[in-house]
């Protein structure tokens, strides 16, 4: 178990793509981090910068206080976990897993308890026999999960492991992997590009776009008080919703529609006077007044789809000129159609500015 | 949507009528092929029974009278014995066995350098190793002969013939096994090495054992290159005591220019060791020349 720090890491490649740019990040003992972002933001590369697998152009990357920069991946004491789980066809499922501990020199015993044990926890007791070939999906990324447990490195580094498996075994997976990070407290870098994944299993996330880093926190922190319009866009499902409106004395104005504010969101209005800003809001955020709204940011939108989803309903609608999505309770019976007035609670209106698109309201 | 047997029913004619049809329809090629294979393997078939024949019979009729005329292993005992074919068949061997084991090594490892490894000019130098495959062997003799004189006249040992062979197969095996180990998953490679394996440790416990295909099928084709060689063979191996079958043979033909039976016993008697390796590789040959060309 080790800490992991990212020290202004930059990876730029020969024809001048900055795949990492500055990253900063500091990834405590036993802690679960995720690196998340859409396709090219870096992610990967960093972690494999982190493994040794590609060559940093700046900065340090040190595991605990030693710097890996030169460090060969061999020598750096950390397991990987890839996305299409790289077993190594020609072996058992026990060469497999015993692999790394035979170049280790670890004595036969010990290989075959530290086996026995990780097979155990990953229910492959069964399939220590068998060539990879022979196994599922599934029972493949357990093996590969495997490989990296019995090692038992200073940190797990993990490459979208689940993207290749289907809907129900991702949800079971990512079950068994935080079990198994919780049990065996080692630090662990997640990649992947599912948000939703990030939310479920991260003590931390960081968010990247472009290879640099955006924000990195625990879950809540990013869902309640993004820094910018692309974290608020990118956490969250559905994701927010977003209007462009003008400040107006406090107040702001969503083409001929005012909206009273109260508050922090107030004093920036009335700092803006006059200028153009975009909101955002979740659609988990948006409420159907009832006439209780006190102090809650109201406007009335007309509703062209409904998406039924058992406990809940989407409602698309319109509002001047801008496609809201609502999440609600289910039994309202909105129609399609009807004219519904939407309220969200003065603190979860998210603001930004327009050309920075850097949050105004305060995330401290 | 049609069911598996009906599916099976339309893909196989069932009645007797219908197969005769298929197979009238497929035979001219079975034939043509049948032809060409029987045509090829005649001269083999004459030597063979060639070797097997007393030299009356040899020298008065054909091979195909084989049935009226007994057969005798005297021919071989002979060629084995007098002629000193035994001793240049165990040439034959010392030649071409460290002749195939020396490219196959040093060919894989480079191959694996220039696959999975990174260094300076490694796709330019890779590129000159694959265009000296164009050299023609006959252009390097004499500098090699120079060469090998100057330094310890190493063409009295087996190093030089050794040496020879090693450095004109070394170009195609480098190509060829570089070509296969780069369709190895990367992630793999990787894996392996995040495991904690040296470069050296991914080479033999992963890429070796992941190639054995493209290894086998060069292996096949240098064993055979060197047993059946005769020109470098003349030329690198000066001490007539160590020189190989093929050689030999040409000395049998001015000794025993007449006789048949036994310049054939000699002739099969060469072809014997190849014959051996090929059917007992031939599965990872056809694999072999096969290898990359279809993802699997």
């Amino acid at each position: 178990m080790a800490s992991v720090t990212f020290d202004h890491l930059t990876k730029a490649y020969a024809d001048d793509v900055v795949a990492v740019n500055d990253l900063d990040l500091l990834i405590k003992d036993s802690e679960f981090l995720v690196l998340v972002g859409p396709s090219g933001c870096g992610k990967t590369t960093a972690l494999r910068c982190l493994a040794g697998l590609e060559e940093i152009t700046d900065g340090q990357i040190k595991i605990d206080e030693r710097v890996v920069n030169r460090v060969p991946s061999k020598d750096r004491n950390i397991a990987m976990v890839f996305q299409s789980y790289a077993l190594y066809p020609h072996m058992t499922v026990y060469d497999n897993l015993a692999f790394g501990l035979k170049l280790l020199k670890t004595p036969k015993q010990e290989i075959r308890r530290r086996v026995e044990d990780a097979a155990k926890i990953l229910n492959l007791e069964r399939f220590l026999d068998r060539k990879p070939r022979a196994l599922s999906g599934g029972q493949r990324q357990r093996v590969a999960l495997g490989r990296a447990i019995v090692r038992e490195p200073a940190a797990f580094l993990m490459d979208e492991p689940l993207s290749n498996l289907d809907a129900k075994l991702r949800v079971q997976t990512r079950a068994e992997i935080l079990r198994i990070q919780q049990r065996l407290e080692t630090t662990t870098v997640y990649v992947t590009h599912d948000q939703v994944e990030a939310m479920t299993m991260g003590d931390r996330i960081a968010v990247m776009r472009d290879g640099v880093l955006q924000q990195v926190g625990p879950p809540p922190e990013l869902y309640e008080r993004p820094v910018n319009k692309f974290v608020a866009a990118f956490i969250g499902s559905p994701a927010m919703n977003f209007a462009t409106v003008h400040a107006d004395q406090g107040k702001l104005k969503m083409g001929e529609q005012l909206l009273n504010l109260s508050g922090s969101r107030a004093k920036i209005a009335e700092q803006r006077h006059g200028k153009q800003l975009e909101i955002g809001f979740r659609p988990e955020d948006l409420e159907i007044a009832n006439g209780t709204g006190d102090g809650a940011v109201s406007f009335p939108a007309n509703v062209d789809v409904v998406e039924y989803l058992g406990n809940q309903e989407l409602l698309h609608a319109q509002v001047e000129g801008n496609e809201i999505v609502a999440l609600v309770a289910s039994d309202r019976k909105v129609q399609v159609g009807d004219k519904v007035e939407f309220t969200i609670p003065n603190d979860k209106l998210h603001m930004f500015d327009p050309e920075t698109e850097e949050s105004l309201v305060p995330t401290g | 949507m049609a069911t598996r047997a009906e599916t099976a029913r339309l893909a196989q004619p069932r009645t007797f009528s219908e197969r005769l049809v298929g197979w009238v329809t497929r035979s001219p090629v079975h034939i043509v092929l049948l032809a060409i294979a029987a045509l090829w393997l005649v001269p083999t078939v004459a030597l063979l029974v060639t070797s097997f024949r007393p030299r009356s019979d040899a020298l008065s009729s054909g091979w195909w009278h084989v049935f009226s005329s007994h057969l005798t292993l005297a021919n071989y005992s002979q060629v084995i014995h007098t002629g000193g074919m035994g001793h240049a068949f165990l040439n034959s061997l010392y030649i071409t066995v460290p002749a195939t084991i020396l490219p196959l090594t040093l060919g894989a490892m480079a191959a694996y350098a220039f696959a999975w490894t990174r260094f300076p000019f490694r796709d330019t130098t890779f590129l000159i190793i694959v265009a000296l495959m164009v050299v023609p062997v006959q252009t390097a003799f004499v500098p090699l002969l120079k060469l090998f004189r100057e330094n310890g006249h190493l063409n009295t040992e087996f190093y030089g013939i050794w040496l020879a062979h090693t450095a004109f197969g070394l170009p195609l095996a480098i190509f060829l096994f570089r070509n296969f180990f780069i369709t190895l998953p990367k992630d793999l490679i990787e894996a392996a090495r995040m495991d904690g394996a040296s470069e050296f440790a991914v080479f033999r416990r992963v890429v070796i054992p992941l190639s054995v295909p493209a290894l086998a099928s060069f292996a096949i084709f240098q064993f055979l290159w060197v047993w059946n060689d005769l020109l470098m063979a003349l030329i690198f191996v000066s001490d007539p005591s160590k020189q190989p079958m093929t050689v030999k043979i040409t000395q049998l033909l001015s000794t025993y220019a007449q006789e048949f039976h036994i310049l054939a016993a000699a002739g099969f008697l060469l072809m014997a060791v190849p014959l051996i390796v090929f059917f007992a590789l031939q599965r990872y040959f056809v694999q072999g020349l096969l290898a990359g060309s279809v993802k699997s």
